[in-house]
Order: C-alpha cells, then sequence, then structure tokens
C-alpha cells in the first residue's frame, strides 16, 4: 500500500466489502427459497382463504416459513388476527 | 467410459469458452483424449477461440439429425493429437439439441475418450441446462463481480436438481469454482473482491484462479488456447487449473501483487 492509499482507506470502505454483505444476504436468501417445497405457495393461499371464512384477515396476516436442517424440516405457520377480532356474519 | 465436464456460467461473458479451450488442451496434452463440445447453438465460438474455424463441416446438430456420424463432425487439433472438437451448429433452431439426441452423442463419445469437455452457452435454457444435464463434473466460472457470483449460486442450485445424476439418485456433480479475471491489484485496494470472500459466499473447492491478462485477447485473437501460451500468467494459472483437476496439489499462483519499484510503490500507482 502507497502513502496515497493510506489517506484514502481512511476516507471510505472499500467497495468490496459492500459487495461480500449484499452477496451474503443475497445468497441466503436465494438458498431458502430453493429449498422449499413447490407447494408452498399454494398452502398459503388456501390457509388463507379458510381463515377469511371466520375472520377478516388481509393477505399479508398469514406467513408460511420453512426451514430445513439436517435432522428435521420445520413448517412454520404465522396468523396475525386484527385487534377486534370480528367474527363473519355472527 | 469417459468422465463428462461441463463448463458453465449462468452469467455471459466470463470466460467458459476461454475455459473450456484451455483446459480440454491441458488434459490432451497430458495424453488424455479429450473432446471438446460446443452446446452454443446458434452462436458458435469454440471453433474460433480453438483456431479451427474453417475446417467446420458437420456439427453436432448434424450428428444428433443423423446427418453425419461423430467422427465425421469431429475435427482433429492440428497441436495435439488428443483433442477433438465437435463445433456447434449455426441454427437458429434452439430446440435442436434434444435430451437424447445428446445422451446418444455423449454416449458414442465416451466409448472412445477419456474426457469429455461441454462448453455450456450463458443462461439458464435449453442449451445450458443440456450442457449440464449429463456431466460428472462442473467447473463453475466465476468473476469476482456480484452479478456474476449471484448467477454462479444460481447455477449451482440447478446443478444439484436438474441433472440426470440428481433424477437417479446418484452421487451429485463434482462442482469446482474456477475464478477468471482476477485483478489482485484491485483486491488489496478493496475495490474487488477476493478468493476468499467469493470461496465463502459460494462455499465450493477451488479449482484455480486466472488473472486478469492481456495474455487471453492475445490467445483468442490468434486461435489458439491460452494455456499454450506457457510463458503468461493466465497460460499457467490454466495448467495449474488442470493439474488439480488430475488430482495434483498445488499451490495457487498469481494472487498477490506483482514487485513494484520504490517509487511507484511510494505513490501507490
Amino acid at each position: 500500500m502507497g502513502l496515497l492509499d493510506l489517506f484514502r482507506s481512511h476516507r471510505q470502505r472499500g467497495t468490496a466489502a459492500i459487495a461480500k454483505e449484499r452477496l451474503q444476504i443475497l445468497v441466503a436468501h436465494d438458498r431458502a427459497t430453493r429449498n422449499q417445497p413447490s407447494y408452498l405457495p399454494e398452502l398459503q393461499r388456501e390457509i388463507l382463504q379458510v381463515i377469511r371464512k371466520y375472520v377478516d384477515v388481509d393477505m399479508n396476516a398469514v406467513s408460511v416459513n420453512y426451514e430445513q436442517d439436517e435432522t428435521r424440516e420445520v413448517l412454520e405457520l404465522n396468523i396475525v388476527l386484527p385487534e377486534a377480532a370480528t367474527a363473519r356474519g355472527g | 467410459m469417459a468422465r463428462t465436464i461441463v463448463i458453465t456460467s449462468g452469467k455471459g461473458g466470463v470466460g467458459k469458452t476461454t475455459t473450456s479451450a484451455a483446459l480440454a488442451m491441458g488434459l490432451a496434452q497430458r495424453g488424455h483424449r479429450t473432446a471438446v463440445i460446443d452446446f452454443d447453438v446458434g452462436l458458435r465460438n469454440l471453433d474460433l477461440i480453438m483456431g479451427c474455424e474453417r475446417r467446420v463441416v458437420y456439427d453436432f446438430v448434424n450428428v444428433i439429425n443423423g446427418e453425419a456420424n461423430i467422427n465425421q463432425a469431429l475435427i482433429r487439433d492440428k497441436r495435439c493429437d488428443a483433442l477433438y472438437v465437435l463445433p456447434a451448429s449455426q441454427t437458429r433452431d434452439k430446440d435442436a439439441l434434444t435430451k437424447e439426441g445428446v445422451g446418444r452423442v455423449l454416449e458414442e463419445l465416451s466409448k472412445g475418450f477419456d474426457y469429455i469437455v461441454c462448453d455450456s452457452p450463458a443462461g439458464i435454457e435449453h442449451g445450458a441446462h443440456m450442457a449440464m444435464y449429463y456431466a460428472d463434473d462442473a467447473v463453475v466460472v466465476t468473476n469476482p463481480e456480484v452479478s456474476s457470483v449471484r448467477d454462479s449460486d444460481r447455477m449451482l442450485g440447478i446443478l444439484s436438481s436438474k441433472s440426470r445424476r440428481a433424477e437417479r439418485n446418484e452421487p451429485p456433480i463434482r462442482e469446482y469454482l474456477l475464478l477468471t479475471r482476477y485483478s489482485p491489484e484491485r483486491v488489496a485496494k478493496g475495490e474487488m473482491l477476493s478468493v476468499n470472500d467469493v470461496r465463502e459466499i459460494l462455499s465450493l473447492d477451488l479449482l484455480g484462479v486466472i488473472p486478469e491478462s492481456k495474455a487471453v485477447l492475445n490467445a483468442s485473437n490468434s486461435g489458439v488456447p491460452v494455456i499454450l501460451d506457457v510463458e503468461s500468467d493466465a497460460g499457467q494459472a490454466y495448467s495449474d487449473a488442470v493439474g488439480r483437476y488430475l488430482g495434483e496439489d498445488l499451490p495457487h499462483r498469481f494472487l498477490d501483487i506483482k514487485k513494484k519499484g520504490f517509487f511507484s510503490r511510494l505513490l501507490g500507482g
């Protein structure tokens, strides 16, 4: 590293570090979705339909997460109900 | 039985054809009977890089369609007796490569060759799929640049799920990383992803690092695989990669900045 670089490096972080950080996040996300079973989006849509028969929730109220490690697979279902859960047609 | 190696990347312009030509020549120079196949139907270029563009009579699609036999289509390299080139067709019909047809040609080549190097087209469409489907080994060519690394990771996902080995539940394709256009100067300045950064992100075995080099353009200009330029850094780096592929334990070279004079170092130029 030369004298000029010494001053330069204090001013800003190299862009390579930014690239690495962005790629690590992106690749982790891509890999997580890659291993998901293909029925997941349809499962999410149907679950939502059933819930909406009873409670007025919007599209984003249901999240379906799938995780896999060496010994087990976890299907996590998260439903956010509105504050005063009003039953439909009741 | 031949071993089938696909040279792939997802992204275009990263050096797949340069790498296919260099690795095939390197394997052949070491006495292994090697065939290198251009899978880029419609955009054939391997013949140019190999310097045999004026000797193309029949091509890959002719053989698949039964219009020529494999021996009529294979072009023997004039510099190395063990090396043969199977050029791509210039047809615009991109579905000319059928899974059965490609399988038949590879099966036939497998009888007479030790290695079959498949030069994949860019992208993840039909041609790229055909090039990797029958592979035993994959060399993923990557530049130290965000879009190339991302595309390589995408390609790794496809290799592990869409190949014949995956479909038959056989041992998976062996995957190797080949980093090309590497510039140690820019890595030192923090401007370019380092070998270890890319390795860490993709978690792959490193087959080689090819430095950014004038020798590559000079080689393609004259139709000589760069591995034959034994004086050049890129040629030597490819030669090392061939050695590593064949199981030799060689240290990686050209990863550090070349020694500079006192004044250029002082000024950081």
